[in-house]
């Protein structure tokens, strides 16, 4: 297939994709655009895709820029760029269209929002943990990897401690042979 | 709350000052910009704008961004403040990128990276959890003045409203992890269900 052809599919899904994400963030259509780069098309290896989303949570800045980073081994700066426009201007001009009202009138407390906020709660704990699994499941680090990740959860969850040193130690853990 | 000195070199120049800062997350810098430096918000309206951001599709903090852009410089703030979130970030993380092309043959640090993607996940386990936990906690609070016979369909309505929300949370995760129907049949399916059962059925008390 055409490299644009494959570029401009990508970007489709990924804009179809993140206009569904709600709730969670963008880390949810993490699932669908690894069957759709690494086991559809084989653009990217499992362990290629899950070391992107691990750079991304290890530089500054919104962890969206995982998807920045499929484009960029995809295709190059074209691929970034592309990527990253179909990963955010869609849903951001919803929220400049809706932001107006928003602005205006004040938004998020009533009963409908109330009733949508109570169900986007446990589906975004749901959808979570199913992307932490299905970036596990291809990181191919085994059961010491789940045993790892288990350990990063647990502090990251207890403690206030940076992230980006749980990533750090993730790091060191591999490179020392552990996972 | 429209200030009309916020210009949009402004909003791009304290947002892309955040995303740099923003090693780990950007939310706790937001937080730090724009009610405790800049003042552009107070507490209760980062507040309502954040659960807004999170109630709407895309990246949480992207929304916040362009929500507090465009309240200060209409729809060419929110591009500013959006631009400046992504701006600085975006070469970064091509810069790692290309780091990684240039090293992904030697096995160290193949392995190192095995180890960091393992990380990254446990992160995210982290977030659901904090999610589950926090829901789970809300939703145990009975009301004070619930008592007697209103009290015993207040805790009966409690009761339903955590059973629902365990099953949507489990039906989540199957979805989307184990099952792996995609994310679009997985909301599409359970956030009416959701929305409908917590909008007619088990009113929050």
């Amino acid at each position: 297939m055409n490299d644009d052809v494959k570029l401009g599919g990508l970007a489709w899904h990924l804009a179809v994709l993140s206009l569904t994400a709600i709730g969670g963030g963008v880390v949810l259509v993490a699932p669908d655009v690894h069957h759709y780069v690494s086991v559809q098309n084989h653009w990217l290896t499992d362990e290629q895709f899950a070391a992107m989303y691990a750079l991304a949570q290890a530089a500054p800045g919104p962890n969206l820029l995982f998807v920045t980073l499929i484009g960029w081994m995809i295709k190059s700066w074209l691929g970034a760029v592309v990527v990253t426009l179909a990963a955010i201007v869609p849903s951001s001009c919803l929220v400049l269209a809706l932001g107006t009202v928003i602005n205006r009138h004040g938004g998020g407390e009533g009963r409908w929002a109330g009733a949508l906020r109570d169900a986007l709660a446990p589906l975004a704990a749901g959808m979570l943990a199913g992307a932490a699994w299905t970036f596990l499941s291809v990181a191919g680090a085994g059961w010491r990897g789940i045993v790892l990740a288990l350990a990063a959860a647990a502090a990251a969850y207890a403690t206030k401690l940076n992230p980006l040193w749980l990533i750090a130690l993730g790091a060191l853990a591999g490179a020392i042979g552990l996972v | 709350m429209q200030d009309a000195r916020v210009g949009c070199w402004a909003l791009f120049k304290v947002f892309s000052h955040m995303a740099m800062q923003g090693f780990g997350g950007v939310l706790p810098f937001a937080y730090r910009h724009l009610v405790e430096r800049t003042q552009w918000l107070t507490a209760a309206e980062f507040g309502q704008l954040l659960s807004i951001a999170q109630l709407l599709p895309g990246p949480t903090i992207c929304n916040l961004s362009v929500m507090v852009g465009q309240r200060y410089a209409g729809a060419a703030g929110g591009f500013s403040a959006l631009a400046g979130l992504l701006l600085g970030p975006f070469f970064i993380v091509i810069a790692l990128g290309a780091a990684y092309q240039e090293l992904a043959h030697h096995p160290l640090f193949v392995s190192a990276m095995r180890g960091m993607a393992a990380a990254a996940s446990g992160l995210i386990l982290a977030t659901a959890l904090k999610l589950a936990v926090g829901m789970l906690r809300s939703s145990a609070a009975k009301p004070a003045a619930a008592t007697g016979e209103v009290g015993l369909d207040v805790g009966r309505t409690l009761f339903w409203r955590r059973v629902v929300q365990v099953a949507l949370l489990m039906a989540a995760f199957v979805g989307l992890g184990v099952a792996k129907v995609g994310l679009i049949t997985v909301v599409a399916t359970l956030v009416p269900i959701g929305f409908l059962l917590f909008a007619f059925v088990w009113r929050k008390p």
